[in-house]
């Protein structure tokens, strides 16, 4: 239930509107869509797992506004982690995975599921790890599929012709509109689907 | 060193986050906050003054200490400076307008990774004197500002049938759709489309496909950008 809430009624980037930066930058092609979105679940997920701990840490000991800096730090640092990691041992997927790597460490998205997993952990107990890797991997899936679902619309949308002062990024958003539209009706499906 | 050539110097520093290099609607920076919380203006106006703050501080500091940060961690060093001010801005708001704190969620502690941050710190304030990275980060604000607060007045107007919290007209004939996810993005698309037709009369147009290359964090990005 709460995967299937993060990915559709949930979903990052068209109903919470978090990570729109790469969403409209990198999404021109379905493979670098892909490749993007994949990077972006390693770090959400590694990224959730690691700051648990941490998390329980400075709450234990009132420090919870330090939460930003403490998240945003850990999140640089990791990412430079997973690219020294994937560059020894896995270069094959660090060639393909490495560009984007870097644009991660200021994707909202990151940052925006790392926090309200520490805030839903404060606000309930029943929250535990489990709940919030399910949650983060949900997350990042709903990213992917956001990213795939509009790199099509996007390539479909460069074979017409557009009115020149709608060209470019005006179009781009519209047509994100209108993907935004189709996620919507999802909501109803999910909420039926496990009532 | 004469005054006036010195205020006709810094003039333009001001005033050109205004239409010119609008964060939001000509360098395409600072997405998702506009989106997300364009639906009440009061929410816009509070992000809008919580990321002008914010902008300030940071423009001064990184430029007050840009001679002092070495230039292979200055992106680090520079989310750390960002980071702390945000965490104060949201202490401070919670203290004081807690209405403001719920409306923005948790937007307030993403003003972090906000790109129009980040980006004038590497993009200008390094470079640039104390005095003009303070005039770019009022100008900068106050665009970021004003390109919020039409979104917002647009969606809560069709939206919702308020100004501001007043009511204009029963919201029964309110598309509800303009506060959904949807209408932001619609109203976004539209609202660059006037921007740039406006900034064409007088040159080209800027901006296009370039928010990722635009936005100054990224000189990792722009190569990532360059490879795709």
């Amino acid at each position: 239930m709460l995967f299937f809430t993060a990915i559709l009624t949930g979903n990052f980037v068209l109903a919470r509107f978090l990570g729109i930066c790469p969403f409209l930058g990198v999404s021109k092609k379905i493979e670098t869509a892909v490749g993007m979105s994949l990077a972006v679940i390693c770090v959400m997920a590694i990224a959730t797992a690691a700051t648990y701990p941490v998390n329980l840490l400075l709450v234990r000991n009132g420090l919870a506004y330090l939460q930003t800096v403490v998240f945003i730090l850990m999140i640089a640092a990791l990412v430079q982690l997973v690219e020294i990691i994937l560059k020894r041992f896995i270069p094959a997927l660090h060639r393909s995975l490495g560009i984007y790597l870097p644009l991660i460490t200021t994707n909202c998205a990151v940052l925006g599921v790392v926090l309200l997993n520490a805030q839903r952990a404060q606000s309930s107990a029943s929250y535990g790890f489990g709940h919030f890797m399910v949650n983060s991997i949900g997350a990042g899936a709903g990213f992917l599929l956001a990213m795939v679902i509009f790199a099509s619309v996007r390539q479909r949308l460069e074979q017409n012709d557009i009115p020149a002062f709608l060209q470019g990024l005006p179009a781009t958003l519209i047509a994100a509109a209108l993907v935004s539209l189709s996620f919507l009706g999802f909501g109803g499906v999910v909420e039926r689907m496990f009532q | 060193m004469n005054n006036a050539t010195e205020k006709e110097r810094l003039l333009p520093e001001l005033t050109k986050g205004f239409l010119k290099e609008n964060p939001v609607l000509r360098l395409v920076l600072g997405t998702c906050p506009t989106l997300a919380v364009s639906t009440t203006i009061t929410g816009a106006l509070g992000m809008g003054a919580a990321v002008t703050l914010v902008l300030l501080c940071s423009n001064a500091i990184v430029s007050a200490l840009r001679r002092a940060i070495p230039d292979k961690v200055r992106i680090p060093a520079y989310i750390t400076i960002i980071a702390t001010l945000v965490t104060a801005v949201q202490m401070l708001v919670k203290a004081f307008v807690p209405a403001v704190d719920a409306t923005l969620g948790i937007y307030l502690p993403l003003i972090t990774v906000n790109c129009i941050i980040l980006g004038r710190a590497d993009g200008y304030a390094n470079r640039h004197s104390v005095s003009a990275s303070v005039l770019d980060a009022l100008g900068m604000g106050a665009g970021f500002t004003a390109a919020i607060f039409s979104i917002a007045t647009i969606r809560e107007v069709i939206g919702a049938g308020r100004f501001a919290g007043l009511t204009l007209f029963p919201s029964a004939f309110a598309p509800l759709i303009f506060l959904l996810p949807p209408g932001g993005f619609f109203v976004y698309g539209i609202l660059i489309a006037v921007a740039n037709k406006l900034a064409r009369r007088k040159r080209k147009p800027t901006g296009q496909d370039s928010h990722c290359a635009a936005c100054g964090v990224c000189a990792g990005c722009q190569k990532g950008v360059e490879a795709i």
